[in-house]
């Protein structure tokens, strides 16, 4: 990112921009979601584009996450460009037969005929007080789907440049923002136009005694680690892959091999989840290289609770991640 | 290819040349799926498939009222369908056999048969898979302001699932130009529907304020003449409508269901087929009209016959795809 860049944005108003700008290049873009017009979503994200663009490309839906999931997919490969907005990744589940068999198969199955150019953007996180069916981070089930993209940003500015892509994009394509930065959370990002490339990972911080490669959320948590490891003279690397299909396996590895240690951070549950699969390229890729075991951790593997104390304890923390680093460098 | 504009011919009573073209198409989805039968029993063709058979007058009746660039989504049941939109019954084969020289170059199969070029967004394998997809063609036809109408077959099995009726909300309330066509066949695969299906399904549809009609599935002039009514009122703007054809298929579920006594009987099907049966029936009412003799009628059912021979022919002396194209086409 050039040093000139001195405009912060939320994350929020980061993927407002983005959609804006690409409603304004291409018509054929339209969003579709519950309590996205006026409302601008309960998370305001939206805020301001039913105003731009009318209600004929910012349309609220009825409560059926099936049936405007499924519309847009039809929409997609008949001539538009849909952006669904799926209010909780939660219900992610009431989307999925239009998600895994529709979706993503068309394409494959029509011997590459028709296309289904399309964007679901959806939330994850945990620590909102939110409860079981509102707190979920079940981007692993959409990576375990061929044909689907998945993307993961982590700062304003990956947002807004991602977005950009995966709108453009000739694949269906999710989009997880992490609810708890999407007002909390603000950076740089430039006013002139700019994409990143899906499949390209950032590394946050360079570092030479561990990497640590986290997602979404966890890249802050990871750098906050990483600050904590510089306090005890533990130099950590954060390495964001920032979309989890395509995957850059390359600069995982490179990373690996170069500090010898690894740790992978995700907020989806840890039990066969993204911190496995990350793990294994790694441990796959840099195997001679490691110092020991490439660690994971995930969300606990339990339904969400609801009261704070115990929320908390379910996902990790910079603390955590610290500590766990400092027992893989072997300092006590 | 003929326009919105210029099948006032159709509306106005068909003449002659249509009425024989009907009969021709239906008959060639009816010697088609003889060949089906036959590739399945001589072990040519991998899996299953699930016949037409019977229905016929539904596909061709509905299909004779669109154009080229009408959209149509299909079924697991789906062979009629494609041919009635215009497929070609040699690249069928193949597709249904594997090859590459198929409409999706042998990846999708008899369940997934799609073609581009007349609109077939697709044949499906998930019950009710198709309503989204069909309803998001209307949409974007609305959206894109083209004129085109979208046609959702499915079998009233798909009555049992939640998407429909998210789908005719969502389509009645922004007024989408889509038809849904349900064809009552009876059974969903071994049970009988009313064994399935509570209430009036009719009024299903009805309580969401969608024009809806019943017709009979084996007569091709009434679906034709419905199916004229309602696509030139979808086209005209004024929303979805919902056309119940009542009909029967006369073979298994699909190829391999073969002893079907412990779910009907075989009395039942021997009346359906002799004395309700689509082709014969219109072919029938062409004499009598003096629209064709039976000198005709053998004339054309030669011509098909011979067709389907060098379609089967073609399909399997045609290659499989090489290994090189397993991975292609799963992103576009
Ligand atoms: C969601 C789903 N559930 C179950 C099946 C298995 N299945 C395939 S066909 C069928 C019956 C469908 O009956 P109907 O919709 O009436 O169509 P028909 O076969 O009579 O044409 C069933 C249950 C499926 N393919 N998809």
């Amino acid at each position: 990112m050039p040093d000139a860049i001195k405009r912060e944005l939320t994350f929020a108003q980061a993927v407002r921009e983005a959609l804006a700008e690409e409603m304004r290049r291409d018509t054929r873009v339209c969003i579709l979601g519950e309590d996205v017009a006026e409302a601008g979503t309960p998370f305001k994200v939206l805020s301001g584009l039913v105003e731009e663009f009318g209600t004929e490309r910012v349309l609220d839906t009825p409560i059926s996450e099936a049936g405007f999931t499924g519309l847009a997919v039809g929409a997609a490969m008949t001539g538009l460009r849909p952006v669904v907005d799926i209010m909780f990744g939660d219900f992610l589940t009431l989307t999925m037969d239009q998600m895994v068999n529709q979706a993503a198969k068309i394409h494959y199955m029509s011997g590459g005929k028709w296309k289904v150019p399309m964007v679901l953007r959806t939330t994850l996180g945990a620590t909102r007080r939110s409860a079981a069916q509102h707190s979920q981070s079940l981007h692993a089930w959409l990576c375990h789907v061929p044909g689907l993209k998945v993307v993961i940003p982590s700062t304003p500015y990956d947002a807004k440049g991602l977005l950009k892509t995966a709108i453009r994009d000739e694949n269906p394509v999710i989009f997880f923002e992490d609810k708890m930065m999407h007002h909390k959370l603000k950076g740089p990002v430039p006013a002139e136009e700019y994409t990143i490339p899906l499949g390209v990972a950032d590394i946050k911080r360079v570092g030479t005694d561990i990497t640590l490669v986290g997602t979404s959320s966890m890249v802050q948590v990871a750098l906050g680690a990483a600050d904590l490891l510089a306090e005890i003279g533990i130099s950590a690397e954060v390495v964001d892959p920032r979309t989890l299909w395509p995957l850059d396996e390359k600069t995982l590895i490179e990373s690996a091999k170069k500090t010898s240690r690894a740790i992978v951070i995700d907020e989806g549950y840890h039990r066969y989840g993204v911190t496995a699969e990350l793990a294994s390229v790694i441990a796959e890729g840099a195997f001679y290289s490691l110092d020991g075991p490439v660690l994971r951790m995930g969300a606990m593997h339990i339904p969400i609770p609801f009261s704070p104390p115990l929320e908390d304890l379910t996902v990790a923390t910079p603390r955590t991640v610290f500590e766990a680093a400092r027992k893989l460098c072997g300092k006590r | 290819m003929s326009t919105a504009s210029d099948r006032s011919d159709v509306g106005a009573g068909p003449g002659s040349d249509f009425w024989v073209n009907a009969y021709r198409q239906m008959l060639r989805i009816r010697l088609f799926e003889e060949q089906v039968n036959e590739l399945y029993t001589r072990a040519l063709m991998p899996g299953l498939a699930h016949l037409y058979s019977g229905e016929e007058a539904i596909a061709v009746g509905i299909c004779e009222a669109l154009t080229n660039e009408d959209y149509i989504t299909s079924t697991h049941r789906g062979h009629g369908h494609c041919l009635a939109k215009g497929a070609s019954p040699d690249k069928m084969f193949a597709e249904l056999l594997g090859k590459e020289a198929g409409y999706c170059r042998g990846k999708g199969g008899s369940m997934h048969i799609a073609d581009f070029d007349t609109g077939n967004l697709g044949a499906n394998a998930i019950v009710g898979g198709s309503i989204g997809i069909a309803t998001g063609a209307a949409f974007s036809a609305k959206h894109l302001k083209n004129g085109r109408v979208a046609v959702c077959f499915f079998g009233e099995g798909a009555l049992g699932q939640g998407l429909l009726y998210e789908e005719l909300n969502i389509a009645q309330l922004w007024k989408l130009p889509v038809i849904y066509v349900c064809e009552n066949n009876c059974y969903n695969e071994y049970t009988h529907y009313s064994e399935t299906t509570a209430g009036d399904i009719c009024a299903r549809a009805a309580a969401f304020g969608v024009l809806t009609e019943m017709v009979d599935g084996q007569d091709v002039r009434a679906v034709n003449a419905a199916a004229n009514k309602l696509v030139e009122r979808a086209r005209a703007g004024a929303g979805p409508a919902f056309l119940l054809c009542n009909t029967y298929r006369y073979t298994g579920h699909h190829v391999g269901d073969i002893n079907r006594e412990y779910y009907r009987s075989k009395a039942e099907e021997q009346t359906w087929k002799t004395t309700r049966d689509p082709i014969q029936m219109h072919g029938a009412w062409m004499i009598e009209a003096g629209i064709a003799d039976a000198a005709a009628i053998e004339a054309i059912e030669a011509e098909v016959r011979a067709e389907m021979k060098t379609a089967v022919d073609f399909a399997v002396a045609a290659p499989y795809p090489g290994p090189e194209e397993v991975e292609m086409h799963v992103y576009a």
